[in-house]
């Protein structure tokens, strides 16, 4: 990576930090729902953990909830910055300087990853003194999980993204939608036998589903299965490189039919 | 100040859309330090044009040479060397009329990016608005501060749509005499697209009409309105109009 491809990467940084900066409630945001989502599960946890307490063993519902978070998250905070191009039709100003494609990918990711820990990390250590769950006794595994449901929020970005480029802001729903079209089919909540058969075939082939087995095999039994987590890795090599392919796809064809100018509320 | 040697050679330029031909066949040159005027009415294909001759529109058709370079097929080795602004495309809304500066002067990877910004903001009358968040201020500094990012990285080629387009007489001469300034110094080419032919008529070296996405007349103002016996360019638009040859 050459000084120019780092000045480049830096600019858009610097961007978000002073959208950031610029506005509280957006700051306040990153954190707030994560947040919310732990207390609110934190008691249902409390309540069930005196009627079925097999349910809510070793903090497996807020750990499942915090972790689950963190794909939404990251997912949210990268189609985000790119939304706030379009919302401030500054699309074009980017695609005419010396900036490219890849450049544009790894700041957003850079940012999203940034938004994505200052929005967990709170969150996840609120939970220890609000209900006495450390997300953080998962140790070491715990890097893997997150990290494979940030790379599987990356993988949606992009392809949402090029589609952002490709149809304009009235596919913005899209961002919202796809991550919980993936939320029945992951277990999150509930392990993979409980689904009907032809929701197991689809849940197979999901990098989520093997990120939540691992995860409630290591909270309810104590087992640690790295094969699982590789297996969740090797999805998402896969979906990255589709979610590229959208991408580029969508950005050629914008590019050809006009669309990067116009793009904008 | 003009130079023969041509910086930019666009030769069967075309862009089709569907069926419809919105630039057909567009052969031209821009000599170094010149100011070209793209002229035509509502849907003549200049902002297609000028789409293409910036790399956000992918030409049907035809070659474009810019620096010598082959822009289409690699547009990235030369995107450092050119800038552009337009009315139709803003600057991050809540970001600060410094900030901008100083995001657009890393992108383009300004050396001495602090002195630049300082001059720029100097030139372009920005200090009181330094500090103001681009959402607040009006279409005339807006503009000011468009054309101070197009400035950020002392373009060799600066291409203009429509810059002064809903601006008041006098912010419109302030900042044809700031572009006039700018080629003067450093020489660069620039390419303004306009309906404003009063505008072109004191700015331009070179004039290009367009119609129904086809080059019809080129030349200087005076030129051209020697050639259609006219006192004025905006005379020979109109007549070329009335001979259906313009819009």
């Amino acid at each position: 990576m050459n000084s120019s491809t780092l000045g480049r990467i830096s600019a858009l940084l610097l961007r978000y930090f002073f959208l950031l900066r610029s506005s509280w409630p957006r700051v306040l945001e990153i954190a707030y729902w994560p947040t919310v989502q732990m207390i609110i599960w934190g008691f249902t946890s409390l309540h069930f953990s005196h009627s079925s307490p097999e349910l809510t063993a070793g903090g497996i519902l807020i750990s499942a909830v915090l972790i689950w978070d963190s794909l939404f998250r990251s997912h949210i905070s990268y189609t985000l910055s790119f939304l706030e191009e379009m919302w401030s039709r500054n699309l074009a100003n980017l695609f005419v300087s010396p900036l490219r494609s890849w450049e544009l990918i790894l700041s957003l990711s850079i940012v999203s990853m940034i938004r994505t820990l200052i929005g967990m990390v709170p969150a996840a250590l609120l939970a220890i003194p609000f209900f006495g769950i450390s997300v953080f006794d998962l140790g070491l595994p715990l890097l893997g999980f997150f990290l494979n449901l940030v790379f599987t929020g990356w993988a949606i970005s992009q392809a949402v993204t090029g589609i952002l480029l490709r149809y304009g802001l009235g596919a913005e729903s899209l961002t919202w939608m796809l991550p919980f079209l993936l939320a029945p089919f992951s277990c999150i909540y509930y392990p993979l036998e409980t689904l009907p058969g032809w929701m197991q075939g689809i849940a197979q082939y999901l990098s989520t589903t093997y990120v939540f087995e691992g995860m409630r095999a290591l909270i309810v039994r104590g087992e640690w299965l790295p094969e699982l987590m590789w297996k969740a890795f090797l999805f998402n090599a896969v979906y990255f490189i589709l979610g590229l392919g959208v991408f580029c796809l969508a950005f050629r064809s914008a590019r050809r039919r006009g669309l990067l100018l116009q793009s904008g509320e | 100040m003009i130079q023969s040697d041509p910086i930019l050679q666009v030769q069967g330029l075309t862009k089709k859309f569907q069926s419809k031909l919105a630039v057909d066949s567009l052969t031209f040159s821009l000599p170094r330090g010149s100011i070209v005027g793209l002229l035509g009415g509502n849907g003549a294909g200049k902002t297609t044009t000028l789409s293409m001759l910036l790399g956000l529109l992918e030409p049907t058709s035809g070659k474009i040479q810019l620096f010598g370079n082959n822009f289409v097929r690699n547009r990235h080795s030369v995107l450092h060397r050119m800038n552009f602004c337009s009315p139709y495309v803003d600057l991050p809304q809540r970001l600060t009329v410094m900030e901008n500066l100083r995001v657009f002067a890393r992108l383009y990877g300004v050396r001495d990016s602090a002195k630049t910004i300082a001059r720029l903001v100097d030139d372009f009358r920005l200090l009181e608005l330094k500090d103001q968040p681009i959402r607040r201020l009006s279409s005339g500094q807006k503009t000011r501060v468009s054309l101070a990012k197009a400035l950020i990285n002392s373009p060799d080629f600066l291409l203009l749509d429509e810059p002064t387009a809903s601006l008041s007489p006098d912010v419109s001469k302030w900042i044809r005499q700031q572009l006039a300034d700018y080629r003067e110094r450093t020489g660069a080419t620039i390419l303004f697209a306009s309906h404003d032919m009063r505008e072109v008529e004191l700015l331009c070296d070179q004039v290009m009409m367009m119609c129904r996405g086809q080059l019809i007349e080129q030349g200087s103002p005076k030129e051209l309105m020697e050639t259609h016996h006219r006192s004025s360019l905006e005379e020979v638009f109109l007549a070329l109009n009335e001979q259906g040859g313009v819009g």
